[in-house]
């Protein structure tokens, strides 16, 4: 299994995949030390992957979103306290394998990029040798194999003049170059998985785009699943085919991105849909989500967002589950049949989702 | 990106370093003329009448004006002439040339020590920050910043060469001559200076490491599969290597004054050595002598050092 190349792999995946998932999280929480004491940074996360698909993992900053892309390849930081559960990859739980197990499969099954390019390359290394490091640890290519791969690598994430471009160091690319760079590095090995945390948001509106096309496309054409961290819901929505969306370090909501993008189950997705300026009608106030995260120390019992919610009403004190909607859809919400909540493309003809939500 | 050729750009750096030289001079020499005490005095012996002294004065040319003195020092300088001593007219370079292999050897081995145990015991601590080796390690370096020079070197000398008579206690002998007993009139003045550079080499060093250790591109390295092993020592010093260059340089400097001291305490008839007699006796040629090739050996370490630097880093434009 070790030795399979890539797209024997992946192939071999992609036959089993409407049964399987590519990665399996359940129950996984993440514990940090902090000079407060624990700190439960996210709790009960569940979500699947299944090989080739494009998942969007949403929500606001602080909501776990990053440190759960983070724990998938335990790169968590050093003031870890603990890890629960478990994240089921090709028949290895990644949460408690070996270090020399996580190892094998960094940079070779599941990669990962980051926000800022710039300060995720060495300065001080080449940019070719930082690509074909990826190959040159797994693999037992030759020097010059590794730099022909490399090169074909930079031509398909559209670096123009790769031969050239090979040789220079970070500094001298610019943003969204840095960035494909990244992209190269991470999926030189063919891996099956590719997490991407915010990779747009440091870069300029127009590259941000190239940027998405290019990992939409790369991972149409690899059959590599990708997950998406971000903030921008306008991004998922371009890019991905499901939209988990996380708050307050769990996961609230589960489904395609087109069943959630018209019909939102949870009123927090209902909130942040309707809050996006692009997708707005230009008629007054843009809608806000009243109140604020709970902080880490006082996280009310049962649903997190109901302090914020327009909905809540009595019982939503009582714990709330990641309920089966049916379509494939989940939903951490008991009253998702009641309600019927607007979603980004209705709510001019709908009422505003609150009371407290101020329109002029 | 275009570069500027090596050749160049060192004799830019050169270029620079002439007002360095002249400023260093220049204030050398004020100072020699500001403390009190005349050579002539000296120069013209026990019960010397003043006519005989005001003789010697115009003989030597002291009673010209101080910077007529000074241009006349320099124009010869320029053209590689140091002149003589006043006292013993002994020529300037060849005092220096006799002198300087031995402060040369003092501080090549207390910079191959400084960094020898130095560098170890900053990575050591770094891979493992707050742990009970990077507590030793910080405390190692806080006595080796503390503890003066000179009082290093008289223990030594009280415990090593008197008590245990293993090393020798003062004194130098030519490199050329006999290296091994060279080297072992060095060792005790050598390990006097090299435990502050130790110390300043493990507490630099464990800061830029950490400090790359905890980077976003190391994360990106682990992402990628590597082991901390390689991520350490390819990419950890590589990118650290920038610092210790720099550190070193500064050190050189710092240890080439130190042998002042040093010197002093072991007997060592080296450029520190030198400086001091020639100040004491207001013999101002040695004094502006030994300035002067300070001055040029300092600018000559800051120049490779940074030639270095500029060699592992892409990012410094030379």
């Amino acid at each position: 299994m070790e030795t399979a190349h890539p797209a024997e792999r992946i192939s071999g995946a992609a036959a089993a995949g409407s049964r399987h998932a590519l990665m399996s999280v359940r129950g996984l929480g993440i514990r940090f030390k902090t000079a407060q004491g624990i700190w439960q940074a996210t709790r009960k996360i569940d979500f699947d992957i299944a090989p080739g698909e494009r998942v969007g993992i949403v929500g606001e900053s602080g909501c776990g979103k990053t440190i759960t892309g983070l724990s998938i390849l335990r790169l968590l930081p050093n003031n870890l306290s603990g890890l629960d559960g478990s994240i089921m990859f090709d028949g290895v739980d990644l949460a408690s394998c070996s270090t020399r197990t996580m190892r094998g499969i960094r940079g070779r099954r599941i990669a990962m990029i980051f926000q800022e390019p710039m300060s995720a390359l060495d300065p001080v290394f080449t940019v070719g040798h930082q690509i074909a490091e990826t190959l040159r640890v797994h693999t037992n290519v030759s020097k010059d194999e590794a730099r022909a791969q490399t090169i074909d690598m930079l031509r398909r994430v559209g670096i123009a003049s790769p031969e050239r471009r090979i040789d220079e160091y970070p500094h001298q690319l610019s943003g969204g170059m840095r960035q494909r760079v990244m992209i190269a590095a991470a999926l030189i090995c063919g891996p099956q998985l590719l997490i991407a945390d915010e990779p747009t948001t440091a870069l300029d509106v127009t590259v941000q785009a190239q940027i998405l096309d290019l990992l939409r496309n790369l991972s149409e054409t690899s059959k590599t699943a990708l997950m998406l961290i971000t903030h921008d819901l306008g991004v998922v929505a371009e890019t991905c085919t499901r939209m988990i969306t996380m708050y307050a370090g769990e996961v609230i909501e589960d489904a395609t991105v087109d069943a959630a993008l018209v019909r939102p189950l949870h009123p927090y997705t209902s909130g942040l849909l309707r809050s996006l300026p692009h997708l707005s009608p230009r008629l007054g106030r843009l809608p806000s989500i009243p109140g604020r995260v709970p902080s880490i120390a006082e996280m009310p019992d049962g649903c997190r967002f109901r302090a914020r919610c327009p909905h809540a009403i009595a019982g939503c004190e009582a714990e709330q589950e990641l309920l089966d909607a049916g379509e494939g859809r989940k939903v951490r919400c008991w009253r998702f049949r009641e309600l019927d909540l607007p979603g980004a493309l209705q709510h001019a003809a709908s009422a505003p989702i609150a009371g407290r939500v101020v329109r002029q | 990106m275009a570069r500027r050729s090596p050749a160049k750009v060192i004799g830019g750096r050169l270029l620079q370093a002439l007002p360095v030289i002249l400023l260093a001079t220049f204030m050398v020499f004020s100072l020699l003329k500001l403390v009190p005490g005349d050579i002539a005095v000296t120069l013209a012996g026990d019960n010397a009448t003043d006519a005989r002294i005001e003789e010697i004065r115009k003989v030597y040319g002291l009673d010209r004006p101080f910077l007529v003195q000074y241009g006349t020092w320099l124009g010869n300088a320029v053209q590689g002439d140091l002149s003589q001593s006043l006292l013993s007219g002994e020529k300037v370079a060849t005092s220096i040339s006799r002198a300087f292999p031995n402060t040369l050897l003092i501080v090549s081995i207390a910079l191959l020590l400084a960094l020898a145990t130095g560098i170890p015991m900053g990575i050591v601590a770094a891979i493992k920050p707050n742990g009970w080796v990077d507590k030793t390690v910080s405390m190692v370096a806080s006595l080796g910043v503390a503890i003066p020079g000179f009082w290093l070197a008289m223990i030594l000398v009280a415990e090593i060469s008197l008590k245990l008579n293993w090393l020798p206690a003062t004194g130098a002998k030519s490199f050329a001559v006999s290296p091994l007993e060279a080297i072992r009139h060095a060792l005790l003045p050598g390990i006097a200076i090299a435990a502050y550079g130790m110390a300043e080499v493990a507490r630099q060093l464990r800061g830029s490491l950490l400090e790359v250790l905890s980077s976003q591109y190391v994360r990106t390295l682990h992402a990628k599969g590597l082991s901390m092993t390689r991520i350490l020592w390819q990419h950890g010093l590589k990118n650290v290597s920038v610092n210790l260059f720099t550190i070193i340089s500064l050190l050189v400097n710092r240890m080439l004054a130190a042998t002042v001291v040093i010197e002093a305490v072991f007997a060592i008839p080296g450029l520190g050595s030198l400086i001091v007699r020639g100040a004491i006796q207001r013999d101002f040629p040695i004094v502006q002598g030994v300035v002067f090739t300070m001055v040029i050996v300092v600018i000559m370490v800051n120049l490779i050092a940074d030639l270095l630097c500029a060699a592992v880093d892409p990012r410094i434009e030379q």
